[in-house]
């Protein structure tokens, strides 16, 4: 079965320089098994291309069912240098919320 | 020492919403009001305006905000701490003093946090070893030198600290760390010392949680936004902050939002790095040692936060200027509404080839179908679209072809694809690209001085 990660997860994201800060919180366990195991760095580095043109970092807060990843060189030269509309990558967590994922049940 | 003290969050940015500050004064009791002003961007703005006229350069909403709410933090005795002073904290606080006369205040005592303005010492800070190079690309400073427009250091809350034991009332700062607006009062009442770690850092993390203001009680919530009560009389939230490090996140009652495990979870995860290591001028803080429990009733206890050492450093912010730019906007409506964005856009770009301009880079995005999530846009069906907004920004280091782009837009009404709107602002003006040098200096080399002034 298919599912959103929308159905699973919410978040936030912001800027940090040129690098978009994502962060992807689990409404539950289960939620946080299923993103820690789907969400890897691959997974994410995938899902943005063309959108995030480097590195992709991810680090563990399993204290709140969490995930924040670092998209590196993301905004098109950060907060006042670029000229994309969300210069400040405010909605690229509601990015990661349509990466469709494959539940076995 | 008192056994809780209620910190309020009153200013997410400047720009916020004005009767925050208010609302939070006479809603219910509050010990501290703290409030943020200070985005990067601000500090190269605030410069402009101070190199303009010596008196600006800070925050002007504040001496409006005290016509209003002097007399009753005076009446409650409400502590206001600020990062509003920008690069002028004398010029902001004399301005509150005038306020404090005008309305017949007869004693107030002023704070001051001087010494994180380095503009006019960039090079005798090199000169004494600092070398600046920019913390993420390790370039030189020399760079960028003879560009910049303003250079702060970040401090934290020890300086704050120091201007409430010296008796201050309001305390007023330049570019002081957002969270160390909330962690001072719970120093400066509790009497955490300097290597309580642990407690610095949980200090830190409820400054972290009140820092962007509603966005922890319910403003731009990614869960289920549409259960969020009454978001127009949004409550801002408060830390209810005790000696021993543990905090409740709160709000005021009868006020919209929402503060829940999600709302303050959301806010801890924004615009955060590694969170093993949150670092700040007073401690590094471990954001995966943070405790939340949802208590109901829109308070969250945050428990159990570890921290560690603080480095040698105090990170600068530069802001230096880097050419032009300029963004312009078109609406096409149906029918063939994205089909005839694209169309001029590529008109748009052969007229600017044409003109030999030079430019670092051109942007096009197409409102309404992919200025937000660029590849992952659903494509759309040509037949239910009913506008698009047509979005070209340039960016070059040559004013003059940036200024000719603004005259290339206008055109397209009359020269290109029907059924477009939207041009009534007039031709947009080139507006100066201020970049960002962030980089680090010993902690050895510059010091935090607080003044006090009073009536």
């Amino acid at each position: 079965m298919k599912i959103k990660l929308l159905d699973i997860a919410h978040g936030r994201s912001g800027d940090k320089g040129d690098a978009a800060n994502v962060g992807i919180i689990a409404y539950d366990d289960n939620g946080y098994n299923i993103i820690k195991k789907e969400l890897t760095v691959e997974n994410v580095k995938k899902h943005f291309a063309g959108i995030c043109l480097g590195e992709v970092e991810r680090f563990e807060l399993p204290n709140l069912k969490a995930l924040n990843f670092l998209l590196h060189n993301t905004l098109g030269g950060g907060g006042t240098v670029s000229l994309k509309h969300d210069a400040q990558g405010k909605t690229l967590a509601a990015a990661l919320l349509r990466m469709e994922i494959e539940i076995y049940e | 020492m008192k056994e809780k003290i209620k910190i309020a969050s009153g200013q997410g940015f400047w720009g916020d919403l004005i009767d925050a500050p208010y609302h939070q004064i006479i809603k219910g009791d509050i010990d501290y009001l703290v409030m943020d002003y200070l985005a990067e961007v601000t500090m190269s703005i605030l410069q402009k305006q101070k190199n303009k006229n010596p008196e600006l350069g800070y925050a002007k909403d504040i001496p409006e905000l005290m016509k209003r709410i002097l007399p009753l933090i005076k009446e409650k005795n409400i502590k206001v701490i600020t990062n509003g002073g920008g690069v002028n904290p004398i010029a902001c606080a004399n301005a509150v003093l005038e306020v404090a006369k005008n309305l017949g205040i007869k004693n107030l005592k002023i704070g001051i946090v001087l010494g994180d303005n380095i503009k006019d010492n960039i090079d005798s800070f090199i000169s004494s070893g600092a070398q600046l190079r920019n913390m993420e690309t390790d370039e030189s400073i020399e760079l960028v030198k003879d560009r910049i427009l303003s250079a702060n250091v970040y401090f934290g809350a020890f300086p704050i600290v120091e201007a409430l034991q010296k008796g201050a009332e309001i305390v007023i700062t330049g570019r002081t760390t957002d969270t160390g607006l909330t962690l001072a009062p719970m120093i400066y009442e509790f009497g955490w010392s300097e290597i309580d770690y642990d407690l610095l850092s949980a200090g830190t993390v409820a400054g972290h949680i009140l820092e962007c203001g509603a966005q922890s009680s319910g403003g731009n919530f990614l869960g289920d936004w549409q259960s969020i009560p009454n978001m127009a009389e949004i409550g801002f939230p408060i830390a209810e902050a005790y000696p021993n490090g543990e905090v409740i996140i709160t709000k005021h009652p009868n006020t919209g939002g929402r503060v829940s495990f999600e709302t303050v979870a959301e806010q801890l995860l924004y615009e955060i790095g590694d969170p093993k290591s949150y670092i700040t001028p007073d401690c590094i803080a471990d954001f995966t040692s943070i405790k939340l429990e949802d208590l109901g009733n829109d308070r969250v206890k945050v428990y159990d936060v570890k921290g560690f050492p603080e480095t040698e450093f105090y990170k600068v912010s530069c802001s230096y200027s880097d050419g032009y730019s300029a963004i312009s906007t078109l609406t096409y409506s149906w029918p063939q509404a994205l089909t005839k964005a694209k169309a001029a856009d590529e008109i748009l770009r052969k007229r600017l080839a044409n003109l030999l301009l030079q430019f670092d880079e051109i942007k096009t995005e197409f409102v309404g179908y992919n200025s937000t999530h660029g590849p992952l846009a659903v494509q759309l069906d040509e037949e239910n679209i009913n506008e698009i907004m047509l979005r070209v920004g340039v960016r070059s280091h040559d004013y003059k072809s940036v200024e000719r782009f603004g005259k290339e837009i206008a055109p397209l009404i009359l020269t290109g694809p029907p059924a477009v709107t939207g041009f009534a602002g007039g031709r947009p003006k080139p507006s100066e690209v201020v970049a960002y040098w962030p980089a680090l200096i010993s902690k050895k080399l510059v010091n935090p001085n607080i003044e006090i002034i009073e009536l």
